[in-house]
């Protein structure tokens, strides 16, 4: 990178930090690491949107999963939008069909770039199956 | 007997008017004409013709009521002694391993009683979804808990594999898991070290369906179980709790299971 070995002024190192950061922020928006700093190269997702935007879901999927979670366990509300099985159904790997297994998928990549454990996967499936609505009517 | 149990929506009904009519103020005759009012509309219109739905349509978003009960009739008259429908469609619903071990898990098993004149019952035992489920009682972390509709669940998250709740029930209804759990159901998240039993097709109630081992049954002609909602007289299983004598296995400790046995 050009600005490697020059010695800027306090403001010049911050407009840097800056541009890196936007840098970044494209880089992992395009799912491609252009940057000094690799970043886990993710495919984005089936749909068009996510049920939040970006942000939100970066910094709070954690809480939308584990309220979901609870409503649905002790309440029975079986809403999608932030369930799990929502995620997984639109996450998974194109080839894998999974969101675990390897560094590119979608939920076990970016755990294992963060160094968060990710335990959701010890119980509950991590690739699509069958629709929740199958069986008689009652 | 819940055939001797009211209504629930009625006794509630009932209880609320007797709150109205205790509060202070001018107008307590008049209140209590108008809780009388109110607890009447909601019960009934006309006989048979309830102001809502109590079973069924309830929407994904909505929690489950607590004016359900849900339950299962065993026709033990009905159950064949040779058949295992109901355990092989439990195993594959909820992907339990078919061949078992002292320590597989198993939601519902087939257990042969016999008495000493010689006669034998094959009885399908699984979690009898108890009023006052011991198991709930015992659980030192809350994992162990009764949903308002009246199923008894282990909520994995929370649960921290000390089997106490093994211990409580007196069914024998739950199994540990002991191994690492590979290939689950999207529906039927499970794992090593959590304790589990029946669930009564939670997933599948919730989505209006009855419970896998009910549908085996019926497919295989013998339509042994009958599944619905105990509180709704006019269920199939209400009508018929009411009509001839069910029985609850070890009915001295007076749990009130969810789930009644004919001919037992």
């Amino acid at each position: 990178m050009e600005a490697r070995h020059t010695r800027g002024t306090a403001w010049a190192r911050g407009l840097r930090v800056v541009l890196l950061l936007a840098l970044a922020g494209t880089a992992a928006a395009a799912g491609v690491s252009a940057s000094r700093v690799p970043l886990p190269a993710l495919a984005t997702g089936a749909g068009e949107a996510c049920v939040e935007d970006t942000p939100t879901m970066r910094r709070n999927h954690m809480e939308l999963l584990k309220h979901q979670r609870d409503r649905t366990v002790h309440e029975g509300i079986r809403t999608t939008r932030h369930s799990l099985a929502n995620c997984v159904n639109c996450h998974a790997g194109k080839e894998s069909g999974r969101v675990t297994g390897s560094k590119d998928a979608f939920c076990e990549g970016c755990h294992r770039y963060a160094g968060v454990t990710l335990d959701c996967f010890d119980c509950h499936a991590d690739r699509p199956g069958a629709a929740t609505t199958a069986g008689a009517v009652r | 007997m819940s055939a001797a149990t009211p209504p629930r929506a009625a006794s509630e009904g009932v209880a609320a008017s007797g709150a109205a009519g205790r509060s202070d103020g001018v107008d307590r005759g008049r209140r209590q004409i108008l809780a009388w009012g109110a607890a009447l509309a909601g019960v009934t219109l006309a006989p048979g013709v309830m102001l809502y739905d109590l079973a069924h349509g309830r929407p994904p978003s909505e929690p489950a009521s607590p004016k359900v009960r849900w339950g299962m009739l065993v026709d033990l008259n009905q159950c064949a002694s040779d058949c295992d429908a109901c355990v092989v469609a439990c195993d594959t619903e909820h992907g339990l391993p078919r061949t078992k071990t002292a320590t597989s898990a198993q939601w519902i098993r087939k257990v042969e009683l016999k008495d000493a004149r010689g006669g034998a019952r094959s009885v399908p035992v699984m979690c009898q979804h108890c009023a006052d489920p011991p198991c709930v009682d015992v659980c030192p972390t809350g994992a162990s808990f009764k949903r308002a509709d009246g199923i008894v669940l282990v909520d994995r998250h929370t649960c921290i594999g000390c089997r106490y709740c093994m211990m409580a029930c007196p069914y024998g209804a739950r199994t540990f898991v002991h191994e690492p759990v590979t290939g689950q159901r999207p529906e039927v998240p499970r794992g090593k070290g959590c304790v589990e039993s029946c669930t009564l097709c939670v997933h599948r109630v919730d989505h209006d369906r009855i419970p896998a081992c009910v549908e085996a049954c019926a497919a295989s002609g013998h339509k042994a179980l009958v599944f619905g909602n105990l509180n709704d007289p006019e269920s199939e299983i209400a009508r018929r709790v009411a009509s001839y004598a069910t029985s609850a296995v070890r009915a001295d400790l007076r749990l009130d299971p969810g789930v009644r046995y004919a001919g037992l």
